[in-house]
């Protein structure tokens, strides 16, 4: 009987030889004689262990990993495709503590189904909570994701149901669901994950949301960047619709839904939800005064969802298991579970989706391992370029938007960038006036102006030039980009800036 | 010589289009006849097509869409992604952004600019390859990533961004 193995087509896997070890296992496993499928999975979210190959057993799957090309054959010639002694073998994926400690609930299929398979989807609780939302009054879906405390995941953490309710209270002819998969934050990847390794759950996720909003349209916005989501997203909603469960007449419930995928164009700021619906609308990807709310007047004038992928991912399990379950996850107002991404200068990095309260020292050395370069974590940056730079001081903080916004931080899209000692914090703050003034969309004086002034005036300040009197110019610049963007472009650039500034003041006097 | 491939330079009216660029154009605006909102789809099957959004495009996009050349010009100026001037055979986008740079991104694209001997959205002389940023590639925990074509690659040191660029040489 044929032996399955499973190597990841994820991006992270393949951009680390995936694709050169499948190959090379399929060659070796042809001139061995053993008989062996290769199933390209999505990613478990391990990616410091990737590619990590998998072998189906009857003991359950066990890994092997990182595997290069080159590894094969010493890989066969100790007993693979079976569980055999070698310094890559890992044991049973499940037991790895880093995979068995976390509470998986967006991500629980990730890395175990082929991604575009629907009978595996189907047969690991695909469709369950469509199936339910199908038989569910449309305030009642509203009411079990409010009932659940979801908040949008893309970083503004509005509450779900809040923006769903209004939307269903609109009178229109025509609604939109839009996902926002324009997942542009430096250190995070989770959407794409997510649409990769299990691209249908976004799909029943954005099926319930019409259903509950009575949108019969779907955009999906996704960023040019990403072109292996791209392929497996477009391939999986072919499938969808060729099955039924897009088009006309959802799996025969007489309700019309069906999903454009859209391709963004290297702009930052269409992650901004009413610069997406412009860049949709075939514009420049420029900010819209609000109000009107995108619910009220959204794309093309009419009532829209926008949510970010991970937030409709959310909703199925939701539909499920009930409101009171996800709500009964996490702390606070920070409900269920959050994907964080682990990045940038970490030892094991990755994804770990856990109940909200976790703390980042948890995350850094228990998950992590500190850093790869094996120097002391002197920073990290929570939430992507605007987010603030936390010192080892506040890494006792719990992973909950409070926590975060209570120390002038934010945990936007649940990203974590870290940096050793080596790092230069004015030069970062100088990198965040930078990004800012590349991809500003110009619509707003503080933003566009008020970051390429920044950038210079940090340049004055790590020259040495008036420094005290500089150091002020840069605060007050910071106040007004604050306090007079139009969106959290501009509003929060200064965040990264200022607490550099504050936690790091030694970096910007260095050069004196 | 090199030439920047981006859109900031003022550029002389390009020249008309050629058989294939035509065809290029009309098949993507037709692919897009009853979608809403189709600028940007339209501009993404003229630069898979092409390599770069033609300045002699514009007229013709913008007459099909019932927009000014402006209107259109204004997206692709717009967007990084879009290219106005043909790029070389390989692209490389090398990602610049923070959890790149915690792992030596600036080392790279300081190795880059010393060994291609051009800057972002410029092309090497012999017209093999075009440098360009980008912010994020998603491959944040097994970084510094670049994108070579099409492809993600990851963990990258000086020694294995050489090979990659040694290999486009070698391709036609």
């Amino acid at each position: 009987m044929s032996v399955r193995v499973f190597v990841p087509c994820d991006t992270s896997a393949v951009a680390c030889g995936a694709d050169g070890v499948a190959a090379r296992i399929e060659s070796e496993a042809g001139v061995r004689g053993f008989d062996v499928t290769v199933v390209r999975n999505g990613s478990r979210g391990a990616c410091w262990l990737e590619p990590l190959v998998e072998v189906e057993t009857a003991a359950g799957r066990i890994g092997f990993g990182p595997v290069d090309p080159e590894d094969v054959p010493a890989l066969f010639d100790a007993g693979f495709p079976a569980a055999c002694e070698h310094p890559l073998a890992l044991g049973r994926v499940e037991d790895i503590a880093w995979l068995k400690k976390q509470q998986r609930v967006c991500f629980a299929r990730n890395g175990i189904i082929d991604p575009l398979d629907l009978d595996d989807y189907r047969a690991h609780g695909g469709w369950n909570g469509l199936e339910r939302a199908l038989a569910m009054a449309p305030a009642d879906i509203v009411q079990a994701v409010t009932e659940s405390g979801l908040r949008g995941r893309g970083g503004a953490a509005f509450p779900c149901g809040i923006k769903w309710k209004t939307v269903a209270d609109q009178a229109a002819a025509q609604k939109y669901i839009v996902c926002n998969a324009d997942e542009g934050d430096s250190g995070t990847f989770s959407d794409r994950m997510a649409m990769e390794g299990d691209p249908y759950r976004l799909i029943e996720g954005m099926l319930i949301s019409a259903l509950a909003v009575g949108a019969s349209r779907g955009f999906i916005y996704l960023r040019s960047e990403y072109p292996v989501a791209h392929r497996i997203l477009g391939e999986a909603i072919r499938r969808a619709r060729a099955a039924g469960w897009l088009g006309a007449d959802v799996h025969g419930s007489g309700r019309a839904f069906d999903i454009d995928l859209r391709l963004g164009a290297g702009a930052y700021i269409c992650g901004e939800e009413t610069s997406l619906l412009e860049s949709l609308e075939g514009r420049r990807g420029q900010v819209r005064f609000k109000p009107p709310l995108p619910a009220i007047k959204g794309l093309f004038g009419q009532p829209t969802v926008v949510n970010n992928v991970i937030t409709l991912a959310s909703v199925p399990d939701i539909l499920v298991n009930g409101g009171a379950w996800y709500r009964d996850l996490g702390t606070g107002r920070s409900r269920g579970t959050l994907p964080i991404q682990l990045a940038g200068n970490i030892r094991r990095g990755g994804l770990i989706e856990l109940a909200f309260g976790v703390s980042l020292r948890e995350l850094l050395y228990d998950y992590g391992g500190g850093s790869a370069s094996g120097r002391p974590i002197r920073a990290v940056q929570v939430g992507g370029p605007l987010g603030a730079y936390l010192p080892e001081s506040q890494f006792d903080t719990p992973i909950d938007y409070e926590a975060f916004a209570a120390i002038d931080a934010l945990l936007g899209h649940g990203g974590i960038v870290v940096f050793d000692d080596t790092v230069d914090m004015a030069e970062q703050a100088r990198f965040a006036m930078e990004f800012c003034a590349v991809e500003s969309c110009g619509k707003c004086t503080p933003c566009r102006i008020g970051s390429t002034r920044g950038v210079e005036v940090i340049d004055r300040i790590r020259e040495g030039v008036e420094r005290e009197a500089n150091t002020d110019l840069l605060r007050s610049l910071c106040d007004t980009m604050l306090h007079g963007s139009l969106c959290a472009l501009g509003g929060l650039t200064p965040l990264p800036v200022l607490s550099a500034l504050k936690h790091f003041p030694e970096d910007f006097a260095r050069n004196a | 010589m090199t030439q920047r491939t981006d859109t900031e330079l003022p550029r002389k009216p390009g020249p008309a289009l050629d058989s294939v660029a035509s065809e290029a154009v009309r098949a993507a605006i037709e692919a897009c006849r009853d979608v809403p909102g189709a600028l940007l789809p339209i501009l993404h099957g003229v630069q898979d097509a092409l390599g770069h959004v033609p300045p002699a495009a514009v007229p013709v996009i913008a007459h099909a869409l019932n927009l000014s050349r402006a209107e259109v010009h204004g997206v692709i100026s717009f967007y990084h992604h879009f290219r106005s001037v043909a790029p070389g055979r390989h692209v490389l986008r090398l990602c610049r952004a923070e959890a790149c740079q915690a792992m030596g991104a600036r080392g790279l694209e300081a190795h880059l600019r010393a060994r291609l001997g051009i800057g972002f959205n410029e092309t090497t002389a012999d017209g093999t390859l075009t440098l360009e940023p980008v912010y994020c590639l998603g491959n944040c925990a097994c970084a510094p990533s670049a994108m070579l074509d099409d492809r993600v690659h990851g963990r990258l040191s000086v020694e294995r961004i050489d090979t990659l660029i040694d290999d486009c040489g070698e391709r036609p």
